[in-house]
């Protein structure tokens, strides 16, 4: 492959070029059995976004902890800015001029911005100086780069987007030149993502370099100039992002050709299956979070709710769910359900045929302590076919049942003895999946199914929610990423503050109108601006040119998807 | 950090514990200018040296059973049960008034009476802080602990005012009648011929060994089990799953105050055959150490109860037999549960290296 080729030349123009801000040089790394990181080398350009993508598990936040001072490497060198450096801590690393923002921040809660920003790195015993040192420097950061947080807010009050600019000041404010992110917009909105790029695209442009871990191809295609992927602990290949295409680099990723779009036929609708009228929810401080909520499924039908994460789509699965009460009218194939009192438990809801594969996998759907056998019955502990007596359950009916699920679902490692945390997110949420999409509901709740899963898992999670589809169920899709809202649903209802915003087919719009209409903008005016914007183009689908090119090679006819099939 | 292998947490990890607490004790008594050689020699003849020795420590094991599975059940719902001691007295009076009700003609009556009337009254006394747990969101170790006083006033007020014989000076019950004598190990045909002296260890240590393997089925092979164990490792995913909260909360409670009732039977039935003052002597509290060291399992708490026995029964013969004060035997009991319990993670932090390098060396 041409790849090697590039990444040779990427090296051989290094020795005219300034030193690389990082280089790491046949780094090794095994925990026990398990090698992490095997004889891995990269350079990364001063001044430039280097991307390192991977699936979970192929070793990139071993690498980092390593560059970080987490992890000392079995074997290896490290050059920042050409000097070789031990790091054996992280205040070597921070010596060094390395900030790290980790993927869940280190913050103190009930402190303000300005208190975490110096935490560590206060000068003298007296904390007057430091604070107002830091202040002024907050204020420069601020202007420089974008980067303007409240100084004196308590963390506890700011929005993910804002904490995570206070994890990315305290690195400035440490004299960072490299900053590495670890997944930095698992946690964002579309907005605060692309703000993040805007803060990262300045800091690149003060000669900063930013290492920016994340398995989103589209991040790496947006704002890197190169890309380095990481299989299985080895680092496949380092390519410039411009000379690269989002199928390559996911192929590289997995090791196989990837669909990144979900082969599916048109929709079949039948009955309806689930309406809602006028539903709302309030929540423990009683402030209303669902607003009066309508829309129908109808059988054969994926309705992808998009929206910004904290609109109400949390508390809508929730009372779908039977995890909240709520009030107004919920019926499932003709019948009420109870939106309050003794009928409404997740227990009611699944006997009623409603399956919930929860947004919060690790919170919600599993016990991770439990077995793996143990998690695929969850939620259906009741099922007879899981009871050896009146008293007893039958323990090698569940196992033999998550057996079966593991094998059918590709679930690895194929151990359902194995405790749930003991399992990547992908496999966890393929367990969770599994245990809900084989009991064959009439309507299938599906909250973030891919979020924080691999690339691969990703792919045979539509597939299957798009098998589920073509059963002849319902499934009430919610999401924050748009692609997966764009290619899987049938309709796409948007949600803002606790109302749908109306209501689109996926080749009528665009996500520039779906984007405004999760910003609030009403309906019709949404249309109106969205529409003038696409007129200009040959269709409306021509505004998300990606996305549809993508889309159509895989779905552009039986015989391309047959070629990627075989490829798989 | 480094996963030991099962062997060593489930062993090696509380032997060295063990070995540490002994360790620690010796310099105790060697700070209070006694022989610690001469005192392990008197603890172990004591406890384990003789069947009579044996009869001490298992009829103490017994009871910690009970109090060591209650805190075991709640535990795994999560919740902290700290009123054993106060629902073990509470079983003693649902003993007590079960027994005094009727002139029971034989022990095999009695005992299933006696049992669900200690039952049923630890349950009740768990009740109340489970509901108030589960509807109102009061702190379960508050109240309980709370409840051991109450418990303890309500007795007094008990025997000084109700069960007291007329013309009787000491607060206690009424002698209960002889039929309801439950056999010691010295009147069992088999054991009698081991346990030739008369000892307080009774057939209650059997219903003791039956309530671990019961308490095992119920954790691990019942859906009951299934529901606590998830609804105490993760209450949102519980609510996601349709377990009910209040429901849990009541149920585990009522099984735990049962079981810390159920001790009644082993100490007020089994050995002073009359209901006195403070009957549980802290046993209650023995059962949370009880529990730690035995991780909340079964087989755990019966190995930590016994252990738990020994060093009971042990103590109590160093205040017989040596100047050591019997006091010791509780600082001895709590450099067990320090090193046992609290200091378990600062031995696995020991050990880890060790495993780490010879997986190594393998590897």
């Amino acid at each position: 492959m041409a790849l090697t080729g590039l990444a040779g030349r990427h090296s051989d123009a290094a020795p005219t070029a300034p030193p690389p801000a990082i280089e790491l040089r046949g780094i090794s790394k095994a925990f026990g059995p398990v090698q992490a990181n095997r004889n891995i080398s990269i350079r990364i350009a001063k001044g430039t976004i280097h991307g390192i993508i991977g699936e979970n598990g192929a070793g990139k936040s071993t690498l980092m902890s390593i560059l970080y001072g987490f992890y000392r490497a079995d074997s290896g060198e490290i050059l920042i800015n050409g000097r070789p450096t031990a790091i054996p801590n992280s205040q070597a690393a921070i010596r060094a001029g390395i900030g790290m923002v980790f993927q869940h921040f280190k913050l103190v809660h009930n402190f303000s911005v300005v208190e975490n920003v110096i935490l560590g790195a206060e000068e003298g015993a007296l904390l007057r100086p430091s604070v107002d040192k830091a202040r002024r420097l907050l204020a420069d950061l601020a202007r420089d780069y974008e980067l303007d947080v409240d100084p004196d807010a308590l963390i506890e009050d700011l929005s993910v987007g804002h904490q995570q600019r206070v994890e990315i000041l305290k690195a400035l404010y440490r004299h960072a030149d490299i900053l590495i992110l670890d997944e930095p917009t698992g946690v964002l909105t579309p907005d605060e993502a692309d703000h993040l790029f805007r803060i990262l695209a300045n800091l690149r442009d003060q000669g900063k370099t930013i290492v920016l871990i994340t398995h989103k191809l589209r991040e790496i295609m947006e704002i890197t100039e190169n890309v380095s992927v990481m299989r299985r602990g080895e680092m496949v290949a380092t390519v410039r992002t411009a000379e690269t295409s989002p199928e390559q680099l996911a192929e590289l990723m997995v090791g196989r050709k990837v669909l990144l779009h979900v082969p599916k036929g048109p929709a079949n609708p039948g009955r309806t299956v689930l309406e809602v009228r006028d539903l709302r929810v309030r929540d423990d401080q009683k402030v209303e979070r669902l607003k009066g909520v309508s829309f129908a499924i109808r059988a054969g039908e994926i309705l992808g709710i998009a929206g910004v994460a904290g609109n109400g789509q949390s508390e809508l699965l929730a009372v779908l769910g039977g995890m909240t009460n709520g009030t107004g009218s919920v019926t499932l194939n003709g019948a009420a359900l109870p939106l309050s009192g003794h009928g409404c438990n997740g227990r009611a809801r699944r006997q009623a045929g409603i399956a919930h594969v929860p947004e919060d996998r690790q919170h919600l759907g599993l016990i991770l302590d439990f077995a793996a056998w143990e998690n695929m019955a969850f939620g259906y502990q009741d099922d007879p076919a899981y009871q050896k007596n009146a008293l007893m359950m039958d323990n090698d009916a569940l196992r033999r049942d998550a057996e079966g699920k593991i094998a059918r679902f590709d679930v690895r490692p194929a151990n359902c003895w194995l405790p749930a945390k003991s399992f990547s997110g992908g496999n966890q949420q393929k367990i969770v999946v599994a245990r809900e999409i084989e009991r064959r509901p009439d309507l299938l709740l599906v909250g973030q199914p891919t979020r924080g899963v691999d690339i691969g898992a990703i792919e045979f999670i539509h597939k299957q929610l798009v098998a589920l589809r073509d059963a002849g169920k319902a499934v009430l899709l919610v999401s924050v990423e748009l692609d997966e809202i764009m290619s899987l649903s049938d309709r796409i209802a948007v949600m803002f503050d606790g109302r749908i915003m109306g209501e689109r087919l996926p080749a009528e719009t665009n996500e520039r109108e779906l984007g405004l209409m999760m910003a609030g903008i009403p309906d019709a005016e949404a249309r109106a601006r969205a529409g003038s914007g696409a007129a200009a183009g040959a269709a409306g689908a021509a505004a998300t040119a990606t996305a549809a090119a993508a889309g159509a090679a895989g779905a552009a006819g039986p015989a391309g998807t047959a070629g990627t099939e075989a490829g798989a | 950090m480094t996963k030991l292998p099962p062997w060593a947490d489930l062993v090696l990890v509380p032997v060295i514990s063990l070995i540490l607490a002994g360790f620690f004790s010796a310099l105790v008594i060697l700070a209070i200018g006694q022989s610690p050689l001469e005192a392990w020699t008197v603890v172990w003849t004591g406890a384990v040296g003789s069947a009579y020795g044996w009869g001490y420590t298992l009829y103490y094991a017994t009871s910690f059973m009970f109090t060591g599975l209650a805190v075991t059940v709640a535990f795994h719902a999560s919740l902290f049960n700290i009123g054993g001691e106060g629902q073990a007295q509470l079983g003693g009076l649902g003993v007590a008034l079960v027994l005094l009700a009727l002139p029971w003609p034989h022990w095999t009556l009695a005992l299933p009476a006696a049992m669900a009337g200690a039952a049923l009254f630890g349950a009740a006394w768990a009740a109340i802080p489970a509901w108030l747990q589960a509807t109102r969101g009061s702190h379960i170790v508050i109240t309980t602990i709370m409840f051991n006083y109450i418990a303890a006033a309500f007795l007094i007020f008990m025997l000084v005012d109700v069960l007291r014989p007329a013309g009787s000076m000491d607060p206690t019950s009424a002698r209960f009648p002889e039929g309801a004598h439950l056999p010691a190990f010295n009147e069992i045909p088999g054991l009698n011929l081991i346990f030739t002296k008369g000892v307080p260890a009774n057939v209650t240590f059997f219903v003791a060994l039956a309530a671990c393997v019961l308490v095992w089925l119920l954790l691990w092979r019942t859906r009951l089990g299934y529901e606590i164990r998830a609804f105490g490792k993760s209450e949102s995913a519980a609510r996601y799953a349709g377990i009910n909260a209040v429901r849990i909360t009541m149920i585990t409670m009522l099984i735990s105050g049962g079981l810390a009732g159920m001790m009644a039977i082993n100490n007020v039935m089994g050995e002073s055959e009359r209901l006195l003052q403070n009957a549980a002597e802290g046993a209650g509290f023995i059962g949370i150490a009880v529990a730690l060291m035995g991780r909340n399992h079964p087989l755990g708490v019966l190995l930590a109860a016994i252990l738990f026995g020994f060093l009971y029964q042990g103590g109590a013969e160093l205040g017989l037999w040596t100047s050591i004060p019997i006091e010791l035997r509780i600082v001895v009991q709590g450099l067990v549960i320090l090193f046992t319990g609290a200091l378990d993670m600062m031995v696995r932090m020991m050990l880890a290296p060790l495993f780490r390098a010879r997986r190594e060396a393998v590897a």
